[in-house]
This record gives structure tokens, sequence and C-alpha cells, in this order.
């Protein structure tokens, strides 16, 4: 479980950079250069709040996770 | 602590967090009437998604309110931090209540309710976190799930309690009087409620954890910088909203509130029969609240809360297909002698004279169900007519089918008390009393206010995208954002979160 949780790591960090490439490339810059009002709204939500959270969380938390910080030895406190 | 002063703890705190909860709800709740009122009218699907985005910044701002308040109650105490919070809750929310609308003070009007929810959302960022905090830290170890899940009852209540009371305010006035003037009724007896709360929670007294640590000197100098500039706390604070809260925030602003844009604005049932279906839904789900956090004491909080996300995404799209086939009328057989067409002309400008030709159609159904088709056409110097493609429907149900959307709205609201009943303890036991209140806040309000306050918006664009190219599950899209957050997030949560989650000792 121990080197489940740490290998995971790079899944967080390849998710966190493959829906930031989704987020900017196919559902955002398209959606503001489109002129409508309602893809502009949907946009600025999804580049401006939802994409460096879900980005900088998830490649920060995988590059923790891979480092084993959330393994056993490392959770006891400190 | 004894169970009376318990109780009367709960009671003071869950008053004051319940009203923040309405005042923040009531503008969601609103949000077809508010998006005609504040914003132009040119193109309603843009008004009303901006009116979502408006009601979405509320959302946006809550972590920052959270880090603000969060310091301030970690610093100089959780009682006086949320007097503050619920003030500027009523004061913000009582305000909305007053704006002229876009016709009399054109943009000015959006920007000042802009103002005031990002104030709101400030205010609820603070509230939630200290109430959490201050009835666990009353409450005995092994039964912060039970007493805690009252508080976790209070998003839901408030929510009930605004529908309630637009309910009550549009019966009494009226539909038009209630779309002219009524609806900043429920905004003004926000200032009532939290006066009442006030002076509850003033004689409260300082949570016993808080005291005891301040009286040994080891309050947090700096709690933004202990709580996530510290790596030790910071993974903490990652795991907390990834694993858990993300999840959480979906699955409460599906089941509460994409539920409720899905059957009034997706499947067109009339507003009063919304409100009443998503009001008997809440009422029967919420002592799940207490059964779970309760439950949580005795078989641990990471079972439940990763049972009911894994439920919640697995059901999702078989409860929205039968909540759409269930209303369609599309396959229903029309009685035709009962069909009835009325007209109303009303002048709109004189000088041009233009004038608004208001066609409604009444049909009925065999099963008993009815729709009313209304289609609004400009008529210009009484000749030509400028036709308006958007016709607004509202469907009314028959019995059967009233009941069973009320079963599959109690259904999400189920998987809602399962997640969210016991995540107020375990966010509390998860981080050490002196930066308590910083800490949970800022996953919390992340998880529940981002990732679940934007999903309306996010939800009802993915739906009109759909529908705008002929997809043929186009009313289902919406689903797609809770759906893949929520199964991150309980992959997350089974992978790091700990079974033994009571870490922290006080």
């Amino acid at each position: 479980m121990e080197n489940i949780k740490k290998y995971f790591g790079l899944i967080w960090i390849a998710l966190g950079l493959i829906v930031g490439y989704f987020n900017i490339v196919i559902m955002g810059i398209p959606k503001i250069q489109s002129g409508k009002q309602e893809d502009l709204v949907f946009a600025i939500i999804n580049l401006g709040v939802l994409t460096p959270i879900i980005v900088g969380g998830l490649v920060t938390f995988g590059y923790y996770a891979l480092c084993g910080e959330f393994n056993k030895k490392s959770q006891t406190k400190e | 602590m004894k169970n009376k002063s318990l109780r009367s703890v709960i009671v003071a705190s869950s008053v004051g967090t319940l009203i923040e909860w309405y005042d923040f709800y009531i503008f969601g709740s609103l949000a077809l009437v508010i998006s005609t009122k504040f914003f132009p009218q040119t193109n309603p699907t843009a008004a009303f998604l901006s009116t979502l985005a408006t009601f979405a910044a509320g959302f946006v701002v809550r972590p920052f309110g959270a880090l603000f308040f969060g310091r301030l109650g970690d610093l100089i105490g959780r009682k006086y931090t949320f007097m503050v919070t619920l003030l500027l809750m009523g004061g913000s929310t009582f305000l909305i209540g007053c704006i002229p609308d876009y016709k009399t003070i054109g943009f000015l009007a959006p920007l000042l309710v802009l103002l005031l929810r990002l104030l709101q959302g400030l205010a609820l960022g603070g509230e939630y976190g200290g109430a959490a905090t201050y009835v666990a830290e009353h409450a005995p170890k092994n039964e912060r799930g039970y007493w805690t899940s009252w508080i976790q009852t209070t998003a839901t209540v408030g929510l009930f309690l605004s529908l309630a009371i637009i309910l009550i305010t549009r019966n009494t006035l009226g539909t038009d009087e209630f779309d002219k003037w009524g609806w900043r009724i429920p905004f003004w007896v926000s200032i009532l409620l939290v006066i009442v709360s006030f002076f509850i929670r003033r004689n409260m007294e300082e949570s016993p954890v808080y005291l005891k640590i301040k009286t040994e000197g080891k309050i947090s100098k700096n709690p933004l910088k202990e709580s996530f500039g510290n790596k030790y706390n910071f993974k903490f604070v990652l795991l907390a909203l990834f694993g858990a809260t993300m999840g959480q925030g979906v699955i409460w602003y599906t089941g509460q509130f994409y539920a409720m844009s899905f059957i009034g604005k997706v499947c067109s049932v009339a507003s009063q029969q919304t409100d009443t279906m998503m009001a008997i839904a809440l009422l029967l789900g919420t002592p799940f609240f207490i059964f779970f956090g309760g439950l949580s004491d005795k078989i641990g909080r990471k079972k439940i809360m990763m049972l009911g996300m894994l439920i919640a995404i697995i059901a999702y799209r078989p409860i929205y297909t039968k909540i759409y086939n269930t209303i369609d009328c599309s396959h229903k057989i029309e009685i035709a002698e009962k069909q009835k067409v009325s007209k109303k002309t009303a002048l709109l400008d004189l000088s041009s004279n233009t004038s608004i030709i208001t066609t409604t159609t009444h049909k009925e159904f065999s099963d008993g169900s009815s729709i009313e088709l209304t289609q609004k056409d400009t008529l210009l110097n009484n000749q030509t007519i400028k036709p308006n493609k958007d016709i607004k429907k509202a469907i009314g149900l028959n019995n059967k089918s009233y009941w069973t959307i009320i079963l599959l709205v109690f259904i999400q609201i189920i998987f809602v008390t399962m997640v969210y009943g016991p995540i107020a303890a375990f966010l509390v036991e998860m981080f050490p009393a002196k930066i308590r209140y910083t800490s949970m806040s800022l996953p919390y309000h992340i998880g529940n206010g981002i990732f679940g306050g934007l999903l309306p918006t996010v939800a009802t664009y993915l739906v009109s995208t759909a529908k705008s190219t002929n997809s043929a599950e186009w009313y289902l899209n919406g689903l797609w954002y809770p759906i893949i957050v929520g199964a991150v997030c309980f992959i997350i949560g089974m992978i790091y979160l700990d079974k033994n989650d009571n870490k922290i000792e006080d």
C-alpha cells in the first residue's frame, strides 16, 4: 500500500497536467474567442478559478505523494 | 461537558450558521428572478448564466474568507470571529434586497449585487469553520461526529428555509407581484433573523479547548504560515481537499442545487412545484445528517463518506434519466379539447407605439399532467410582429410523477448526508487546535465552495452546449462534472485517507 501511495503520485501529477492542457487548449482559449457571452462566463470560471486549483493542487499533491509524504512514517505527529 | 449545556452550544452555533446558509442560498433559489431584474434581457440564457456566475462569485471568495476569518479565529478566539461574520452576512443580504433594478440604475445594479455577493461569500468562509470547530471543541471526543452533525444540518435546513420563505411570499403576494417586487422580502427577512441570532450568540462562552491553549500560551502567532507554510500541515490541507471535500462539495451541490436547476430549468417544471418538491425531499432527508454523523463515531468517518461518494457517482445518470423521462411531455397523449389559448397585449413604449403580445397556451395530457407555453412577441406600430423564439414552458406534474421526483431527489439527499454528515468532525480531527480554524476552513471552502459552488454554472453550461449541438442525451451532460470530480476524490480518499482518522489530540 505504501508503494501504491507513492507511485500514484505520478498519476496525480500527470492528471493535473492533462486537466491543465484540456482546460486551457480545448475548453479555455477557444471559448474566449467564440464571441458568445455564455462561453466567456464559462471560460473565465474555468481558466481563472478551476484550472489553477486543479493543476497547482494536484501536481503539488502528486509530488508530496511521490516523495513518500503520505506514507505511514511521514504521517506521525511532529 | 454536560449534554444540556452542550445542547445550548449547539443551538447557539447552529441558529447563526443556519441563518448564514439561508442568506447565502436565497440568492441561488431566486436566481431565475434575479437574472430578470439585475441583468440586461437581450439574451435570457446569458443573463441566467451571469446570475449563476454572480452566485458562484460568492463561492469563489469563500476560501479568502476562510483565510481571513480563520486566522482571526485562531488568534483572537472562535466566538468573536463568528459574531463578526454573522453581522457581515446579514447586512449584505439585507442590502441586496434594497438595490434598484437594471432598468433604474443600469450596470450599477449587477455591479452592486456582485459586490454584496462577494461580502456574503467572505462572511460564510469565516462562519462555517468557526461553528464546526466551536462545537467539536465542546463535544466529547467519541461523540464529535454526532454533535457536529447538527451543524451539518444547517446548510440543508438553511436551503429549506429559503425555499419555504420564498414559497410563502410567492403564495401570499401572487406570482406577478412576487416577480415585480416581492422577491425582495426574503432578503429583508434576513436582518430580523440575524438580530435574533446575534442576541443568542452574545451570551456564549469561548471554546474550552481554545481557552486551554490560550492559558498555556500555545496560541499560534501566525496561523497562516503554520497552516500553509509548514509542509507537514499543508500536505493534510491538500489531502483533505482532494480526498474528501472536493467530492463532498460536488455531491452536495448536485443533490441540492443542480437537482433543483435541472427540474426547473432543463425539464421546465413550474417553479412552485419545483420548490415544494425540493423542500419536501430536503425535509425528509435532513435527519440522516444526524444519523450518519452519529454512525461515524462508531464505525469511522472514512467508510461512510467514501461509500456515499461511490454510490452517488454510479447512481447519478440513472437517477437523472428517470427524472427527465418522468417529466418529459413529448411522449404523452394530449387531450385536444382541453387546450386553451389566451392572448394579452400590453403597451411597452408609447413614443414608438410598441406593444408586447403575450400568448399563453395551456395543454392537458391524459395522465393528468399539464403544460403552459408562454410566448412574448413584440408588436411594432400596431402592425409588424417581431416574433420571439424563446417560449417559456411551465409543466405541471400529476401526483404520481410529483412523488416520483421527490423520491429521486430524496435519494440524492441521502448521498449528501453520507458525505456531509461526518465531514465537520473529520476535518476538525485532522488539524491541531492552534491552527484548526484556519487549516480546516480552507480545504472545506475550496472543496465545497469552489468545486461544489461552481457546479450549477458549469453543469448548466455543459447542458446548454450539448443541447445546441443536438447531442442525443444532452440533458445528462451536466453530470460529467460531478461524476469525474467525485470519482477522482473517491480514488484519492480510498488510497490516502487513514482509517484511524482521529489523529489529533487536543
